[in-house]
């Protein structure tokens, strides 16, 4: 039996996949409505937020590293971008470029301030969250942007059909861009050679710089990455709700980075992948959606999401320490 | 023979001389306590130059005082597990749930005509009832930390999920308010011109400090924090350390509750989240090292009534608050830089341990610039 659980739960994704095909049998056996494509695609569009953050948010664990700034770096970069838009008239391209190379430039920050400073980039980034998140609310005054353009505010479907029970299925843009923002990061870690480099720099900092890894130039390449994607993020959440709130995403850091370990990715780098993050967003939604579907009450969704956590590092935690033991065994 | 006697005398000074600067290091860690100390005089001076009337003044220590407690106690809940090696993220869901229960017990439970004997018995009674709550968390907290084997960032993430849900749960979301005056006489009334709250924090405070430095328990902290794995080959049960770490950390959450209520004079599942984070920068900025194993209490009050002196400055000359939040966060990069740039002149040899996050006990490496 430990043998069997060993082999199960030895790769995350595989764990998680399993974890989904038992409760998507239990979620469609008990509710009708669960197992419908127009269900399926508004959960996909509700997590896209999350979805694009826990992207960028992987990048960097991979690296070794933990930023916990980048909800500040996404508010901040959605207000700027709304500012110009509506404030000043921007076209859509340059209010865009602007927010874009806003979050680039908070995250650059992020990998000079802890390559430099030789200091856990969690610290790092903790001071730079503070700073930020407060000069953004000092300068807006918290103030939110209602009168967004329409260009910004109007849903953007790509594709509409009516399905033969008459819900109509919209894929909209939150949709298309985290799909792209997913297909770009899984693209950019495992074929390109800068991508390798991040998982070789997480996995192993001395020896990555031996072989010839220019370090800072990977750091610069994965918080920049991830400050970009926060813009992304922080653009599709003002469009969902219509306004550009400075306080919206507060505190939504530690959950994006808790979707994203729950995904597989280690906190000590060098481990994870693309494909776990999206089966975790994909867990989690389901298991809120399945529990709204069953009328249990949303106030109990902490709960479960704070028990999968335990469970899921508890049975890495388990499974890690059966390897260790047959590496042992074997050595003997 | 004599000449041995000498060589092995003077390689034994060198090595002596060598053992008195590890142990002073050790002692002190990477508290530059000095260097913290000038930092809060150079700033108390400047803002008492800027405002010569209002703030060298009794009533703004005073103020002050009334200000440090809470963020001082959720500090040392956070700064324990992080000379431990470890971290305890769900610090503030842990408070809120403690204070919840015992303003669930006040509020609803308790007879509101109850009085005198009665009253002080229902008071005791709730008290009596958090510190359970906490001590649960904290032990199951250990268990699962010392067991699992995964970093404590992992199990407290799910443990502050975990306790914050509840919290929501059982509240939806609202907040308990109205608690005996007697509760309240912690946040307001003053001994010798001293808050309470004060005296509270800073009796625990030393006790914490004396715990660390003085008790078998607080030295295997420190040795589980610099070296997990030594420590258990050298015959100590580290899960039972890591255990006690967990169980200190929430019974200062029961503490940081209490003082929460009185001054709020309610509890809810979402009171000071904000403050979670800013006790890793309260800690950082006291010289705790975030690596493990090094940390001081004397470090960390120090770094509270810089940030304290910061906002209360900023308070009195009308500036935004969340401009004194930002200069938290700058005043935190000036001391790593600082710290930095003191260890590349090798004043400070511990500072420039390995840079990344290696798994716990590894050697301290070189950095890859020197190395290459």
């Amino acid at each position: 039996m430990p043998k069997l659980m060993g082999a199960v739960f030895r790769r995350t994704e595989s764990a998680l996949f399993a974890a989904i095909i038992v409760t998507g049998i239990i979620l469609s056996l008990s509710s009708p409505y669960f197992l419908t494509v127009s269900n399926f695609v508004n959960l996909v569009e509700a997590y896209s937020v999350t979805t694009i953050l826990a992207a960028g948010a992987f990048v960097v664990l991979v690296s070794g590293g933990i930023d916990i700034s980048f909800t500040a770096t996404a508010s901040a970069a959605q207000y700027l971008a709304a500012y110009l838009a509506a404030r000043h008239g921007l076209s859509p391209v340059p209010a865009l470029a602007a927010a874009a190379a806003l979050g680039i430039a908070l995250g650059a920050i992020n990998a000079l301030l802890t390559h430099y400073l030789r200091v856990l980039s969690i610290i790092v980034t903790i001071a730079t969250a503070s700073i930020n998140y407060a000069l953004l609310i000092y300068f807006t005054n918290a103030e939110e942007i209602y009168n967004l353009p329409d260009w910004w505010s109007n849903r953007i479907t790509f594709l509409k059909y009516v399905t033969a029970s008459g819900d109509v299925v919209r894929i909209t843009l939150p949709i298309v861009v985290m799909i792209a923002v997913v297909l770009l990061t899984q693209y950019l870690m495992s074929r390109t050679r800068i991508g390798r480099q991040v998982y070789a720099l997480g996995g192993n900092p001395e020896a990555a710089s031996r072989i010839g890894i220019e370090v800072l130039r990977v750091q610069l390449l994965a918080y920049g990455y991830l400050g970009f994607l926060a813009a992304v993020a922080g653009f599709i959440q003002a469009g969902r709700v219509h306004q550009a709130v400075p306080t919206a995403m507060a505190g939504q850091e530690l959950n994006v980075l808790a979707v994203a370990i729950l995904g597989g990715a280690s906190l000590v780098g060098g481990v994870g992948s693309m494909g776990g993050v999206v089966l975790a967003v994909f867990f989690l939604a389901m298991l809120q959606n399945g529990l709204n579907l069953l009328g249990v009450s949303s106030y109990f969704f902490g709960v479960v999401i704070g028990l999968a956590i335990l469970i899921s590092i508890s049975m890495t935690g388990y499974a890690e320490k059966h390897t260790r033991k047959r590496y042992v065994a074997r050595a003997k | 023979m004599s000449r041995m006697a000498r060589n092995l005398g003077k390689t034994g000074n060198r090595t002596t001389a060598q053992l008195d600067r590890l142990i002073a290091t050790l002692r002190y860690g990477t508290t530059n306590v000095v260097g913290l100390l000038v930092l809060l005089a150079a700033l108390a001076g400047l803002f008492s130059v800027l405002m010569p009337t209002t703030f060298p003044h009794a009533t703004t220590l005073q103020a002050m005082m009334f200000q440090i407690p809470e963020l001082g106690l959720l500090s040392l809940a956070m700064t324990v597990p992080l000379v431990s090696g470890g971290i305890n993220l769900a610090i503030i869901a842990t408070a809120n749930l403690a204070g919840l229960l015992m303003a669930w017990i006040l509020t609803a439970v308790m007879p509101p005509d109850a009085s005198g004997a009665t009253l002080a018995l229902w008071l005791a009674g709730a008290l009596a009832a958090g510190l359970m709550i906490c001590i649960v968390v904290g032990l199951v907290t250990g268990l699962l930390v010392a067991a699992v084997g995964v970093h404590p960032i992992l199990v407290t993430l799910g443990t502050m999920t975990l306790l914050h849900g509840l919290g929501i749960y059982f509240t939806r979301g609202r907040t308990l308010s109205g608690f005996p005056d007697a509760l309240i006489l912690i946040s307001n009334k003053t001994v010798l011109g001293i808050p309470i709250s004060f005296l509270v924090f800073a009796v625990v405070a030393l006790f914490i400090h004396v715990l660390l430095t003085r008790t078998e328990l607080g030295v295997r902290i420190h040795m589980i924090g610099s070296n997990l794995e030594a420590t258990r080959y050298s015959g100590v049960d580290t899960h039972r350390v890591q255990v006690w770490v967990y169980i200190i950390s929430s019974v200062l959450c029961w503490l940081a509750a209490i003082i929460m209520m009185a001054r709020f004079n309610s509890a809810g599942a979402d009171i000071a989240r904000s403050y979670l984070l800013i006790t890793i920068l309260a800690a950082i900025l006291g010289g705790v090292d975030p690596y493990g194993g090094f940390g001081r209490i004397v470090g960390l009050f120090i770094a509270l009534w810089i940030l304290q002196t910061i906002a209360s400055g900023f308070n009195l000359m009308d500036i935004s608050p969340h401009l004194a939040l930002a200069s938290w966060g700058l005043i935190l990069l000036l001391v790593m830089a600082a710290k930095r740039i003191a260890a590349s002149f090798h004043l400070a040899p511990k500072a420039s341990r390995s840079w990344s996050h290696a798994e716990p006990g590894s050697t301290p490496n070189r950095s890859p610039e020197e190395s290459s």
